[in-house]
């Protein structure tokens, strides 16, 4: 389902120095896969879930996500995937400052063109799962980091992608709320909904993954199939 | 995204910042005002002008003494008014189509009655005169052709002069006395309002001309000739009989400046169209220039809040906004900005022409012509200052506006 060939990155800085942030990685995940990345900060973690979410476009290579080939899609396909395929936790949560956790989780529901009644029943459904029921009409700055990050998984969730990138999803909760959000990823991979791709730097929950991927140096390391079940 | 949800969005970020919104829109609100005020001004005064050219009367030409050179304007020799009675004889049995005729023999002089006395104008005329200029009497009779033969001592008053001097009861029947000469007055005009010149035309005193030159002015000619035709379409060839009539009579050739002028109401309505026109133009022009200004205003604002916005683009476009979702929330933006701006702007300029009104006096004429035509300018505006910001929104880079601080 997802076919990642010789894929290379590279981020000019300002002073015109580059940055390799991914070097020539190719990967194949099965649909209805999941997948643990682990590996030291800078190695290029981020940079490969932002290609796969088709926010970013790599300078060589090919990336290929359910027979579309995300570099040679228009913008508008692009933006229809991004919509309709994938749901994104950003390792910085990005939620929207003037809105209530609520209307952020049904944002991605309105901008697909649901109707306004629609989409907060699913957001409301989505909130309670993330055990936010209490905090769903406050505004971002008005709730702590974990929660904020519940609220980022919820929005990811709420239009039923069929790829999910978490990007170190459980960095900042608790191990009770951590469990929510991974029993929350596991459920959905059991109903074999999604496919699901989860950077983390917990080495004790990437090996309760399925599969689990190791990087450095913004190239794959290894690749233990089938470590824990 | 629904239409609808765009729009809340818009509005939501507008409430957000209210007193920028305000500001902004203040620019709209400003010129949108100053259009509206400005153009009810001029038009107010291009109205009193068409209703004070109607009234001098229908299809009237009028024959002045002086003339317009390369010196200026000049009153005839040494400011001696240049018509005489026999040159108004002429015209009407030499030009044709003359319906009536009148000379005006004016001259500024104190009248008084019983104890009162009042300074105005003694306006020596035919009997034809009030029928000229379709100025009917409110009381009384008029003074026939029997009474400008016999320089007889008769006068019909103007509402003003009754006013003043018989503190508004009927004078008819009663005397007015002219240098101590008693006039036994007949009538009463109807009021008739201001004169082009802006002078008060029912502060008069009307007696025959014969009886103005000879026992109050000491005087053989007259400033003015009022001519009447028969019908409109004579006039232009009735005014060239009338100048070549004049200056065969004055004996006026190619090398002698002429002492007279012949010009016809509708000359004189174009002239003054002419200037009104150009008057409202210039104020619109004027006022056109702050709608500007507040639109470079929008855009201006819009770019800021597509800056300040940037990370907020860059989380809808990564949660699924179309580039033209993005476009079209900060068109409504700016839209709505300068819509509200319009709406306000008409009240203020409808408001300020109205005050104008009320302080100056000035007729003003509120169009509905130039209330839509700036409503919809100001909406066009939103959308071509708006429009430069919102491409910008909407031509951002996910990844780059995510990560912009
Ligand atoms: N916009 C950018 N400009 C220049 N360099 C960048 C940019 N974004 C990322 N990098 C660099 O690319 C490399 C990979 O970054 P990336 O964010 O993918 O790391 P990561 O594995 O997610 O790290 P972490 O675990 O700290 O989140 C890093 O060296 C980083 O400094
Ligand atoms: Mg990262």
């Amino acid at each position: 389902m997802i076919k990642i060939s010789h894929v290379t990155r590279t981020y000019q800085e300002a002073n015109g120095r580059q940055v390799r942030a991914l070097q020539d990685v190719s990967l194949n995940l099965e649909a209805g896969s999941m997948t643990a990345i682990t590996g030291p900060s800078g190695c290029g973690k981020s940079t490969l879930l932002h290609l796969l979410g088709a926010l970013d476009q790599p300078d060589a290579g090919e990336i290929t996500v359910n027979g579309i080939a995300l570099q040679h899609a228009t913008e508008s396909q692009r933006t229809r995937y991004r919509r309709e395929t994938v749901g994104i936790v950003f390792q910085f949560f990005h939620l929207l400052p003037g809105m209530t956790l609520l209307e952020n989780v049904a944002l991605p529901l309105i901008l697909g063109g649901s109707g306004q009644a629609v989409a907060t029943v699913r957001a409301v459904e989505l909130i309670s799962l993330a055990g936010l029921r209490e905090k769903a009409n406050r505004l971002p700055h008005e709730v702590s980091g974990g929660e904020l990050q519940r609220a980022a998984v919820a929005r990811a969730l709420v239009h039923r992608p069929r790829l999910l990138l978490a990007d170190e999803p459980t960095g900042n909760l608790d191990s009770a709320n951590a469990t929510r959000v991974l029993d929350l990823f596991h459920n959905i991979h059991q109903e074999g909904l999604a496919t699901i791709i989860m950077v983390t730097h917990s080495r004790e929950i990437a090996a309760q993954m399925p599969n689990h991927l190791e990087m450095a140096d913004g190239a794959l390391q290894s690749m233990a199939q089938g470590m824990a079940y | 995204m629904r239409t609808g949800t765009t729009f809340r969005t818009s509005l939501r970020a507008l409430q957000r910042n209210k007193m920028r919104s305000l500001l902004t829109a203040l620019g709209i609100i400003i010129g949108v005002g100053a259009v509206i005020a400005m153009v009810s001004i001029g038009n107010g005064a291009k109205a009193m002008v068409e209703n004070q050219i109607a009234s001098l009367g229908e299809n009237v030409i009028l024959v002045m003494s002086g003339s317009m050179n390369s010196r200026g304007v000049s009153s005839g020799s040494g400011g001696v008014y240049t018509m005489t009675i026999p040159d108004m004889e002429a015209i009407r049995s030499e030009v044709d189509g003359v319906k009536a005729i009148s000379p005006e023999a004016r001259r500024s002089q104190r009248v008084a009655a019983g104890n009162q006395n009042w300074l105005t104008t003694i306006n020596g005329v035919a009997p034809e005169y009030f029928d000229l200029r379709r100025w009917p009497l409110a009381e009384g009779t008029c003074f026939t052709e029997r009474d400008v033969r016999g320089a007889t001592k008769v006068a019909v008053v103007g509402a003003t002069v009754v006013e003043e001097l018989f503190n508004g009861e009927n004078p008819v029947g009663g005397t007015i006395r002219v240098r101590n000469i008693p006039f036994l007055i007949t009538g009463v005009l109807t009021r008739k309002g201001s004169s082009l010149m802006g002078s008060d035309q029912d502060d008069a005193v009307f007696v025959p001309y014969t009886s103005a030159m000879k026992r109050i002015i000491g005087t053989e000619t007259v400033r003015t000739i009022h001519v009447q035709a028969e019908q409109a379409s004579a006039m232009p060839d009735m005014q060239a009989q009338i100048t070549s009539l004049l200056n065969q009579r004055h004996r006026i050739g190619p090398e002698k400046d002429s002492d007279f002028m012949v010009r016809s109401q509708e000359d004189i309505a174009q002239t003054a169209n002419a200037t009104s026109k150009v008057m409202t133009g210039l104020l619109a022009a004027i006022a056109s220039v702050s709608l500007l200004v507040g639109g470079i205003g929008i855009m201006n604002i819009m770019l800021v809040s597509v800056t300040e916005r940037t990370r907020e683009i860059g989380i809808r476009m990564a949660v699924g906004a179309h580039g033209r979702d993005i476009l079209l929330q900060f068109l409504v933006e700016s839209i709505v900005l300068s819509c509200l701006g319009g709406v306000f702007g008409i009240l203020v300029g409808v408001g300020t022409a109205k005050l104008v009104t009320m302080i100056t006096g000035w007729n003003t004429l509120i169009s509905p012509s130039a209330i839509l035509m700036s409503f919809t300018f100001s909406a066009f505006i939103g959308i071509f200052f708006g429009f430069y910001p919102a491409k910008k929104a909407a031509a951002l880079d996910p990844i780059e506006a995510l990560r912009y601080e």
